[in-house]
This record gives structure tokens, C-alpha cells and sequence, in this order.
């Protein structure tokens, strides 16, 4: 376990009477894909805001590449390596989509405080943001102001910028919500590409997406680790199949 | 933005040359008080376009921005009282004090936003103009009258009118240049992001505070430059400089022209007060016809009488 990429030791976080974390501990090493599904308010968004930064946690430890980063701030925590991407997506609505990956690009080129050179036309941050863009298939939308982008779009620009960040892990907060099937499988078919560089935590309720990309799943109920370990093992798991998986099922059928 | 010429680049020429053809129509004419109303524009032109920097690109919304003014013209005018004279001093100590201040008051009320940060920068301001008028020995209440406008050697004459006209213009082109610069360069790429999404700024690793600060510093020190020049024009000081409505005329100057562009407010300040002066010569109730139009543009012209003109490009 000393070298796992990211360890949590016994995360808590009370929400007044609710618990959104509790005691959580979970190891990925580096170039994992670990997958956390849980039922609609089970805490994996909280969790994902805790390793970001931007929730602090009651009690517990947070390291990440051998350093504690519990106390660190949210610009500090990027700079370090760890991007994160959000459910709810958070972008620059009245930029091109060049521009919000172009900035993603400049937060880690050293520091902004440039008064005079237009930063529109340095290659140093237009070249990396295209190269982004071309990985999530956007290349062909980069001038399209991001308010007139699709759904999809979004979720796809979303990953640009995380990537843009060049993290060494990526914090992926349901990057397949809202998106039609065919979306879907351009999403994991590129989660499948940079899966091979990055260690990657998923949240996401497209089973057949997890279970498609998860080299390790952990479940969520209530804030705390029900199970944890390879898709066969979940999807084996009793207690998993009772708490979650099952109630899916039905809900499908 | 770009270099072509556009309906909207001409209208901001045409703007410009008129500008700097007031003082001869002045001349022919005779009409002093022209000259006079129009180095005022240009002037608080300066000062809305400072504003603009952070309220437009930065989207700090100051409702004290007219403190710099007073701070300016006050550093001018207490100098001059105690028979500092040179420009050379003045001027930069104008700059330096309003540079001081934003900082104090931006490293305090950044840590806040929206209505909240509003009210703090506005409560910072009138602080201000209170002590101002506590200040007996340079006029209290009443304000005081500079003797002496700043002397720069044999360089510029400031009591020729057109003359400093003519410096108040340069000063404002420059205003408006390195503005511009600015909002285009890596500094400025933060400051907008942070107006945007602050939050997606900080996820992506941006410290957008500090940015943000030095932003709010650069926008006080080029209004300070602009409370120098009026404390010069106007041969006086008094806490109005920087009463509250005055940093409401700001904003409205900013809104009316446009936030959006680097030049919009510079439109907004000539509309403004030439609507003003217009105005209350037909009647001493000019703001009843003023609001209604200002009302107009907020709610058909978002982008201000700038972007109307922008539009009229696309359309």
C-alpha cells in the first residue's frame, strides 16, 4: 500500500445528522481505474470535493503521491497533479472552447502575472489546449463559443480540462450524466485511451460502463464502504447485489 | 477587437477625432465652457475605464470607485497647500496613495462577493470621504481651493487650457492602451475566468485571489491618476470628489457605454454627462427624461450602446 498513487485513511464528514463520509479508506495504486458507485446520495460527490479540496473533511487523512495534502488548498491540490472534473458541469460559458482548455493550459505554466503579451496568440498554451481538445474529439469545435455546445460537448469539455491540467490522476465525477448511448461510448472509449496513462477514480451510474472500465470497484452506501474490490467480486457480492445492484435491476426491468 | 474596420471600430475613430478636435472648435468659437465640460468627460473617462477593468473584465462590481478620485485630487491638493508644487511629486504620490488604499480595501473585501463585497467597498469609501471632511486645515465640509495647479518644470503648462487638454486626452489614450493590454494578456485571461466560473478557476489550480487584488490595485492607481487631473482642472477639492453618487455615475458610464469592450465606458462618459448638460438646459427635472433612457438601454442593449453598435455589424 506505500505506494499507492492516492490513500484515504478514515475519512469523515457529517453533514448536521447526515453522514457523508464515514470512516472511509481506500488505496488506488497508480494506473488504476477505481471505479465508486453507490445509490443517489451515498456521498461520492462529497467524497470527490474532499480529494479535490473543496469540502474539509471532519477527521481523517488525505495523501496523494506520499504527501499529505489534507490541508492544502484547491489550486495547490491541481498544481500537485490531481484534476477533477464535475457532475454538474462548470465551465466557461462565454469562452470558445479553446479558451477554457488554453486556461487550463496557463494555471500550470508558471504563474499568470504576464500584463502585456496577448495570450490568445502564445502556441505555448494554444498548441497543448488543441491537443486536449483533439483527444476527447472536440477538435473540429474548438472557436464555438462553450454556451452553444451540446450536452455531450460539455461533458467531453470537461475531460479536455482536466487533461489540459496534466494530472497524474483524474477525479471523474459522472462524466457519462445525461448523454445519450452514443455519446456514451465515445466517452468510454476514450476513458479506455487515457486509462493506459493516468490513474482515473470514477464516479458513475452507467453500470455497464463501470463494469466495462473498472479494474477495482468500491461501493458506497450511506457514506461508508460496504464492498471493495475487482468487477467479478461485486458483482458477486451478496450484500452489494441487495443494497444496490439489485434495486438497479429492478428498477431497469 | 480586431484592426478591421467595422461600423463599431469607425463610431470609436469617429469618437476619438472629435475628442481631439474639441479645442479647436472651442477656439473658433470662443466656447470656453465646451472646453471646460469636455476636459471633465475626458477625465472621468479615465476613471470609468479604470472601473470597467475590474467591474466589466474582473466582474468586481466597486460602489466606491470614486474614493480614488478623492484620494487623488486630495494628495494634489494637501501638497499643494503645504507648497509642494511639482507634478513630478504630486502626481506619483496621487498613484502610490491610491494604490495603498485598493490594496488594504481589496485584501479585505475580495474575501467577500456579490451585494456583500458591494457594500463593504462602498463602506470603505464613504469612511474616507468622512475623514475628509473631519480634515479642517484643508477645507472640512467646504473643500479648498488649489492656488497652483501642478508645476512640470518648463516641460507642460498646465493652466493653458488647451494644453492640458491635450495631456488629460494622451493620459486617457494611454488609459485605454494599457487597459487593454491587460484584459488580453495572461493576467487579464485570470482575471476573466475568475468573472466567468471562480470556482472552475480554482479546480484548475488558479489562485484567483491574488490576481483578482492586483487587478483591483491596478484599477485604483489609474482612477488615482484621474482624482490628480480633476483636482487640476477643477482648481478645487472637496469630499464631493468622491461622494457615493459619484461612484454611481461610474458605474452607470461603464453599464451605458459598455462593459464588454475596452472603450465602452469612454462612450458611456460622453453620453452620460453631454445627455446631462443637454438635458438640464431643456429642463431642471433632466433626470426624469435620463433614467427612462438608461432603463432603455440596461434592458434592450445588454452589451451598452458599444454592443448595440456591435450588433449592428452581425445584423
Amino acid at each position: 500500500m506505500a505506494d499507492a498513487l492516492l490513500e484515504i485513511e478514515d475519512l469523515s464528514k457529517r453533514f448536521g445528522g447526515v453522514v457523508a463520509s464515514d470512516a472511509i479508506a481506500l488505496a488506488v495504486p497508480q494506473g488504476e481505474l477505481h471505479a465508486i458507485i453507490g445509490p443517489n446520495g451515498a456521498g461520492k460527490t462529497t467524497l470527490i470535493s474532499q480529494l479535490a479540496g473543496e469540502i474539509a473533511p471532519d477527521a481523517g487523512r488525505i495523501r496523494f503521491a506520499g504527501r499529505d495534502i489534507t490541508g492544502l488548498p484547491i489550486f495547490r491540490r491541481s498544481q500537485l497533479g490531481l484534476a477533477r472534473s464535475f457532475q454538474i458541469t462548470s465551465l466557461f460559458l462565454d469562452f470558445a472552447a479553446i479558451e477554457n482548455v488554453a486556461l487550463a493550459v496557463q494555471a500550470h505554466a508558471g504563474h499568470s502575472f504576464h500584463f502585456w503579451r496577448a495570450a490568445r496568440s502564445q502556441s505555448e498554451l494554444r498548441t497543448p489546449a488543441r491537443a486536449a481538445l483533439a483527444r476527447v474529439g472536440l477538435a473540429g469545435r474548438a472557436d464555438v463559443v462553450v454556451s452553444n455546445l451540446s450536452h455531450g460537448e460539455h461533458r467531453q469539455l470537461e475531460i479536455a480540462m482536466a487533461l489540459a491540467t496534466t494530472p497524474s490522476i483524474l477525479l471523474l465525477d459522472e462524466p457519462m450524466a445525461g448523454m445519450g448511448p452514443e455519446e456514451s461510448a465515445r466517452m468510454v472509449k476514450t476513458l479506455r485511451e487515457l486509462k493506459r496513462e493516468l490513474t482515473i477514480l470514477l464516479i458513475e451510474h452507467d453500470m455497464e460502463a463501470v463494469f466495462a472500465l473498472a479494474d477495482r470497484i468500491t461501493v458506497l452506501v450511506y457514506g461508508r464502504i460496504i464492498a471493495s474490490g475487482t468487477p467479478e467480486a461485486i458483482r458477486a457480492n451478496a450484500e452489494v447485489r441487495q443494497a444496490y445492484l439489485g434495486e438497479q435491476e429492478q428498477r431497469h426491468g | 477587437m480586431s484592426g478591421r474596420l467595422s461600423p463599431r471600430n469607425a463610431f470609436v475613430a469617429g469618437v476619438i477625432a472629435i475628442l481631439a478636435l474639441v479645442p479647436v472648435y472651442a477656439e473658433a468659437t470662443g466656447n470656453t465652457f465646451m472646453m471646460s465640460l469636455f476636459t471633465r468627460i475626458v477625465i472621468l473617462a479615465i476613471a470609468a475605464v479604470s472601473l470597467n477593468l475590474i467591474m466589466g473584465f474582473g466582474g468586481m462590481v466597486s460602489f466606491g470607485h470614486a474614493v480614488y478620485l478623492g484620494i487623488g485630487g486630495y494628495a494634489v491638493g494637501i501638497l499643494a497647500k503645504e507648497g509642494v508644487n511639482s507634478g513630478l511629486l504630486q502626481w506619483p504620490l496621487a498613484v502610490a496613495a491610491s494604490a495603498l488604499f485598493a490594496l488594504t480595501v481589496g485584501a479585505l473585501s475580495l474575501r467577500t462577493r456579490g451585494v456583500y463585497f458591494i457594500m463593504i467597498t462602498l463602506a470603505f469609501a464613504q469612511m474616507v470621504y468622512y475623514v475628509a471632511i473631519g480634515l479642517d486645515r484643508y477645507g472640512g465640509d467646504d473643500g479648498m481651493t488649489i492656488y497652483k495647479r501642478s508645476q512640470f518644470g518648463g516641460l507642460i503648462d498646465l493652466s493653458n487650457k488647451t494644453a492640458f487638454y491635450y495631456l488629460c486626452l494622451a493620459l486617457l489614450l494611454a488609459t485605454i492602451y494599457i487597459v487593454w493590454r491587460l484584459v488580453h494578456s495572461r493576467f487579464g485571461m485570470v482575471i476573466q475566468g475568475a468573472r466567468s466560473n471562480e470556482r472552475r478557476m480554482r479546480a484548475i489550480g488558479f489562485p484567483t485571489y491574488r490576481y483578482k487584488l492586483l487587478g483591483f490595485v491596478f484599477a485604483g492607481m489609474l482612477c488615482g491618476l484621474a482624482g490628480a487631473l480633476l483636482a487640476n482642472h477643477t482648481d478645487f477639492i472637496s469630499p464631493a470628489l468622491m461622494h457615493w453618487t459619484r461612484s454611481g455615475d461610474l458605474i452607470v458610464m461603464a453599464v451605458l457605454g459598455g462593459m464588454g469592450t475596452v472603450f465602452g465606458p469612454v462612450i458611456g462618459a460622453v453620453a452620460l454627462l453631454v445627455l446631462e448638460e443637454l438635458l438640464s438646459g431643456i429642463t431642471e427635472y433632466w433626470q426624469i427624461i435620463l433614467g427612462p433612457l438608461f432603463l432603455l438601454v440596461v434592458l434592450f442593449a445588454r452589451g451598452g450602446i458599444d454592443g448595440l453598435l456591435s450588433g449592428v455589424r452581425r445584423g
